[in-house]
């Protein structure tokens, strides 16, 4: 089947039903995720390639649950970042809790909940978050590289979790997907000829 | 405890690289031996078939073949002082689990260490006089010298079927190989891989300086291959999905492709999986071992496995970890500088510069783990520690071994990492960079160790290990000089820009980003029981049916990969359990 195809069949983003994130949260990770990878200059954004819908799969999955994380106590979220995570929350539980509190950040700051805000105005606000300088607690302080991490994933990863839909970020980066045998090009100094493939066999 | 098993005359704890070459060899011995893995079973079929192994997210993001820490993790701190916390999310280094163990998702880079470095102390000391060994610098000699260990590299690498290009022939220099590496008695099995247009440029680049370049020495075959034991590679075909993955062709070696076919056909072999190994347990004078217990996750019960033989084959730090909970020798104590279980923890000190060539088409997808054309002329033999002020060395290459987008895409300094900008930097730069890494030593110190933590436990309720590791000014200086070496070379290969990347002074230790699965020391061998906690022959001085495999026993870390080294060493410990052991069970030192 041609994956562009089945990419147009699927449900439009606006009237995705997210199986984890409420409404306003599902808002906020479409206006989030469209200024992080944003449709304008060549290639795809993340809108286009569908990455809300992964993100909110994978917050409802084991990835989303920390089913893999050593979830035990004594908690010190404080701790130097270097030591890695420390907070007793779930990846779930802190895009919850983040999106909450920079949301109430955007609203104190701007006036407005991010998704309201303008092109610019988010922009601004991303820097700030980005910066660490919105004040989200040791717990949430993760928040910002999960987003970021999640949102590239869902361009990059193979379809069939939800986001790079028609394969377009490998089209366009020149990557070619789950060919996985290349013995003819290697020390070849010219570009590869083909278009990606995705592990359902399909091409773009 | 529930249950107690018939006994064998061999128990193995973990049916990775180490365990399944004790496997084999001792099966020869016509024993009754069991494996214990704690993870799953794994075959090529179906968990390594394509296309479903072809999947970055599952396997090298979601890291599927690795070990959860909600099962299995340590804890870390940087000092003495400093509370240690959970290793909650893999990062730094990615434990394998089951049956291969990290075996199947290495890279299959496959070195053998400098001859200096198995008396590295000693070399250092006649060579530079003792003085340069900076206070708190715990280095010592293995016990074993590269000349005993020569036909135990041999057999592992003809083995796993290495492809790669001798350069030092029984004494005779060969061109195109490494002419600073110790004398091998015979060139590789295999020849070299295919080079990558970078290695190649690398290459050019490295020759024209008067510097050494030779093919980085690969388990990717290169040719159809039958080894000793009658299993077969075939051709890798630069799938691109090495490293973190299980290898879809019968190309990589391992545990899989190497050897358990032809051990599972032995009949007085067995293994059984998710059967974690709980204790090593103690006859009552603690001369022996008399089994061990393991949690049997099928029946949901302990078992206690009674055995002749324990052979320790769980992962350098598992083996530490198995060590420590069940009191084989004394714990390392860094005030007192008493005790050897844990002592001499090191990492691997790497570094790189990154380039990037807008006209140059890298297609880094195509390929394999362990591509590459190195330099070793500022290896560990080639430096004057005296005159730079450090002990140790490096290995240089250049050599893509993917082109995965999600782990990484290398953009010029200054591209944003969000927004139209990072956009625009992925669609210019994606298969326009390469870059030439350092991969260096790492020297032992009297505060980098390994011990029980005191207030986090794991699923059984077992203490954790704790590790106490972080970066010191030797390595950091090794490492700096690494990089005065690496940017006259990035330079002269004239790139749009380039970006280095290399420790500095007061670097921490961090645990997040992934660096190596390179953790040795712990379970340190050599000359004196006083000093370390293994023999020669990798036997525990305290215990003579106890033998401990793995980088645990590397005093301090060499300047190379490991498992070159843990295969010839876990040859050298079966060659001495066949010929001298089993015919009169003692301490063989
Ligand atoms: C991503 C990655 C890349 C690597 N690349 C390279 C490379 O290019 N070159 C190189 O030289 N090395 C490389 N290595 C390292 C190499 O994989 C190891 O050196 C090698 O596998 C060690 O062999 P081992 O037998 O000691 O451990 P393993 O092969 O890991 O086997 C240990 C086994 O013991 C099991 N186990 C642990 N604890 C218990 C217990 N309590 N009870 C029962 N079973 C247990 C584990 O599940 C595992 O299956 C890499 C490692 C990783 C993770
Ligand atoms: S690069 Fe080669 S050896 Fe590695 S997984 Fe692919 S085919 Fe196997």
């Amino acid at each position: 089947m041609h994956a562009r195809a089945q990419a147009a069949r699927e449900v439009p983003l606006d009237q995705y039903q997210p199986e984890y994130l409420t409404a306003a949260e599902y808002a906020f990770i479409m206006a989030a995720t469209d200024r992080i990878i944003p449709e304008d200059g060549e290639g795809p954004g993340a809108l286009e390639t569908r990455v809300p819908v992964f993100i909110d799969r994978q917050l409802a999955g084991d990835f989303g649950t920390a089913a893999d994380l050593y979830m035990e106590g004594p908690f010190t979220p404080t701790a130097d970042p270097f030591l890695g995570t420390q907070t007793p929350l779930t990846p779930a539980e802190i895009y919850r809790g983040g999106i909450a509190a920079f949301d109430a950040w955007c609203a104190q700051t701007h006036n407005a909940s991010f998704a309201d805000l303008d092109a610019e105005t988010q922009d601004a606000a991303i820097t700030a978050l980005s910066e660490g300088d919105v004040p989200l607690g040791p717990e949430l302080r993760e928040f910002w590289s999960l987003l970021l991490q999640n949102t590239r994933e869902g361009y990059f990863s193979d379809p069939q979790y939800g986001g790079n839909a028609g394969m377009a970020s490998w089209v366009y980066i020149g990557f070619p997907g789950a060919r996985g045998s290349f013995f003819e090009w290697v020390g070849r100094p010219e570009a590869y000829p083909l278009g990606p493939v995705n592990i359902a066999g399909e091409r773009a | 405890m529930a249950r107690t098993d018939p006994k064998k005359d061999v128990v193995i704890i973990g049916l990775g690289w180490t365990g399944s070459i004790l496997g084999m060899e001792l099966a020869q011995e016509g024993l009754e031996i069991l494996a214990l893995e704690r993870g799953p079973d794994r075959e090529t079929v179906p968990d390594f078939q394509y296309p479903n192994v072809i999947d970055e997210l599952k396997y090298g993001i979601r890291l599927g073949f690795m070990q959860k820490p909600r099962n299995s993790t340590l804890t870390v701190r940087r000092s003495l002082t400093e509370t240690a916390q959970p290793y909650r999310r893999l990062g730094s280094f990615l434990p394998g689990d089951g049956v291969g163990g990290a075996g199947i998702h290495w890279n299959g880079q496959t070195w053998r260490p400098m001859a200096e470095e198995f008396r590295l102390k000693s070399y250092v000391e006649e060579s530079f006089g003792a003085d340069i060994i900076p206070e708190g610098m715990t280095i010592q000699d293995w016990g074993v010298s590269y000349d005993e260990l020569e036909p135990y590299f041999d057999r592992f690498e003809y083995m796993a079927g290495i492809a790669g290009k001798a350069g030092n022939l029984n004494g005779e220099i060969q061109p195109g190989g490494n002419p600073f590496e110790a004398p091998r008695s015979r060139d590789y099995p295999m020849p070299p891989m295919k080079q990558g247009v970078d290695a190649q440029m690398f290459e050019q680049a490295a020759r024209a300086m008067g510097l050494h370049p030779f093919p980085r020495p690969a388990a990717n075959a290169t040719q159809a291959y039958t080894n000793e034991y009658g299993m077969q590679l075939g051709p890798c075909n630069y799938c691109g999905f090495c490293e973190r993955y299980g290898c879809a062709n019968y190309s990589k070696s391992s545990p899989q492709t190497c050897v358990l076919d032809a051990l599972k056909r032995m009949p007085n072999f067995s293994y059984k999986v998710n059967s974690e190994v709980l204790k090593i347990e103690l006859a009552e004078d603690r001369a022996t071992a008399t089994g061990v217990t393991y949690f049997d996750e099928a029946a949901q019960e302990e078992v206690f496995q009674p055995a002749d033989l324990v052979i320790v084959a769980a992962y350098s730090l598992h083996n530490v970890h198995l060590m420590l909970l069940s009191g084989i020798g004394d714990p390392w104590d860094p005030v007192t500088q008493t005790g050897t279980t844990g002592k001499n923890y090191a990492y691997q000190m790497n570094g790189g510069t990154s380039m990037f060539f807008r006209d140059v088409e890298f297609n880094p997808f195509a390929a394999a783990g362990s591509n590459g054309v190195s330099i070793d002329d500022y290896a560990i033999n080639q430096i004057d520690f005296a005159r730079e002020g450090f002990i140790g060395g490096s290995y240089i290459t250049a050599g893509i071994s993917n082109g995965q987008p999600i782990r990484g895409i290398s953009l010029p300094a200054g591209t944003p990492s969000w927004g139209a900008g990072w956009k625009q930097g992925i669609g210019d730069w994606y298969g326009h960079s390469m870059s030439i890494g350092s991969h260096g030593s790492n020297m032992a110190y009297r505060d980098c160790y390994l011990d029980l933590d005191p207030t986090y436990t794991d699923r059984h309720g077992r203490p954790l290990m704790r590790m106490t590791f972080n970066w010191k000014d030797n390595d950091i200086r090794m490492t700096q000089f690494m990089r005065s070496k690496i940017e006259p070379i990035a330079e002269a290969m004239q790139p749009d820009s380039w970006r280095s990347s290399y420790k500095s002074e007061g670097a921490q230790y961090d645990v997040r980003p992934y660096q190596t699965t390179h953790n040795v020391g712990g379970a340190i061998m050599g000359e004196d029981r006083e000093t370390s906690s293994l023999n020669r022959y990798l036997q525990t001085w305290g215990q003579h049916n106890v033998f401990v495999m793995g980088a645990s026993a590397f005093p301090q870390n060499i300047q190379y990969n490991p498992t070159g080294a843990v295969g010839a060493l876990a040859y050298w410990a079966a060659d001495a359990i066949r010929r001298d052991y089993l015919p009169n069970p003692r301490p063989l030192v």
